[in-house]
């Protein structure tokens, strides 16, 4: 194990030790390695990489799966499990629909 | 109706009724809706895993992806940045290269941003994607998709989540014939007779998640969704009577004393 690092999963900060990998991480955090999909710094890695990717510090770890979703609303993950926009100018709250007649 | 089958991109679909699976107060209650169903299609949406919560609970483990088409959506994304983010995030976390693509242009009334849509698909498009545009209810528009290679367009009936029904049934007629591809009318329905007029003008399939997810009893609206659908797609092969000014007695004249 290497020296500590501290990278960002899912926007929350977290303290690791050095060269462990995606694979690792997953297994700590008891998430399923089927029906995930993982990104690394805006790179979105294939399954079969997940046990060889060791993380850095700062790297930036975004963790998705498949929710509940028809069109634009947003099932049981609620707005938190909204990736941060990319562009940040689009990043508005939704409007609640209101009853109109 | 049970071989009356649709193809999209190869694919063969026999349920004209998809459905979507957000806004229910349980995974147990989406299971039986969509099953009351009878959508062999359901979208889903992509969303950060939540990291601190241990009971992970997982859609997929009530919706088998064995028995059912599993459409990734791109809600909530006002960018083609997000949308092509989100399309390949939903392909690395699945099984398939099908997506519902969802470019958003305004939030008050979820109308898609057409011109972000036919970018966004032209990217994922040659990257291999299944891309099923969720767009307005324009035929210009829907004929460019198809033009650039989508296999099937979703126009609205009305606002996502609204209810309000077909707002615009000539402009999706025009539409319907405007394109060969299957049309799958998407958001906007709000009762059984809205789903049933659809069908009526020719929609090769219906999309709907509130109508179901919203209704006072899921289940029991699910089912009418199914019959509605049905009915649609039934009247639409007989065909229709044309409509008439005056009356047309059904009884004949002769024999009257």
């Amino acid at each position: 194990m290497g020296e500590a690092i501290r990278i960002q999963v899912n926007g929350e900060t977290r303290d690791w030790c050095g060269g462990v990998t995606v694979a690792d991480l997953l297994r700590e955090l008891e998430i399923a390695t089927d029906r995930v999909a993982v990104e690394v710094n805006l790179e979105i890695l294939d399954r079969a990489q997940f046990a060889e990717h060791r993380l850095r510090d700062g790297d930036r770890v975004e963790i998705l799966s498949f929710i509940g979703g028809g069109a634009s609303g947003i099932g049981h993950g609620g707005v938190d499990g909204r990736l941060a926009c990319t562009n940040r100018r689009n990043c508005q709250s939704r409007a609640a629909s209101s009853a109109i007649f | 109706m049970t071989d009356d089958r649709f193809v999209i991109a190869g694919r063969e679909f026999k349920s004209r009724l998809w459905v979507g699976t957000g806004k229910y107060k349980s995974f147990a209650e989406t299971q039986k809706a969509i099953e009351a169903s009878g959508a062999d299609v359901v979208t889903v949406a992509v969303r950060r895993v939540n990291i601190t919560d241990r009971s992970k609970e997982n859609l997929l483990d009530y919706i088998d992806p064995k028995k059912y088409t599993i459409l990734p959506n791109t809600a909530g994304c006002y960018t083609v940045e997000d949308a092509v983010r989100y399309s390949r995030l939903a392909r690395a976390a699945g099984v398939s290269d099908l997506v519902k693509l969802e470019v958003i242009g305004d939030e008050k009334t979820l109308f898609p941003d057409t011109a972000g849509l036919i970018e966004a698909a032209k990217i994922l498009i040659k990257e291999g994607f299944i891309v099923l545009p969720y767009t307005n209810d324009d035929p210009v528009v829907a004929k460019k998709l198809v033009d650039i290679g989508c296999p099937a367009v979703m126009p609205l009936a009305a606002p996502i989540g609204s209810g309000l029904g077909i707002r615009n049934p000539y402009n999706l007629k025009i539409l319907m014939e405007s394109v060969t591809v299957p049309v799958i009318v998407d958001a906007g329905v709000g009762t059984a007779s809205d789903a049933a007029l659809a069908m009526e003008y020719g929609a090769d399939a219906v999309l709907m998640n509130t109508a179901i997810a919203g209704a006072r009893d899921p289940i029991a609206m699910a089912e009418a969704m199914k019959y509605a659908v049905w009915a649609g797609r039934l009247a639409y092969k007989a065909g229709r009577i044309p409509k008439k000014l005056y009356a047309t007695a059904s009884s004949p004249i002769e024999g009257m004393l």
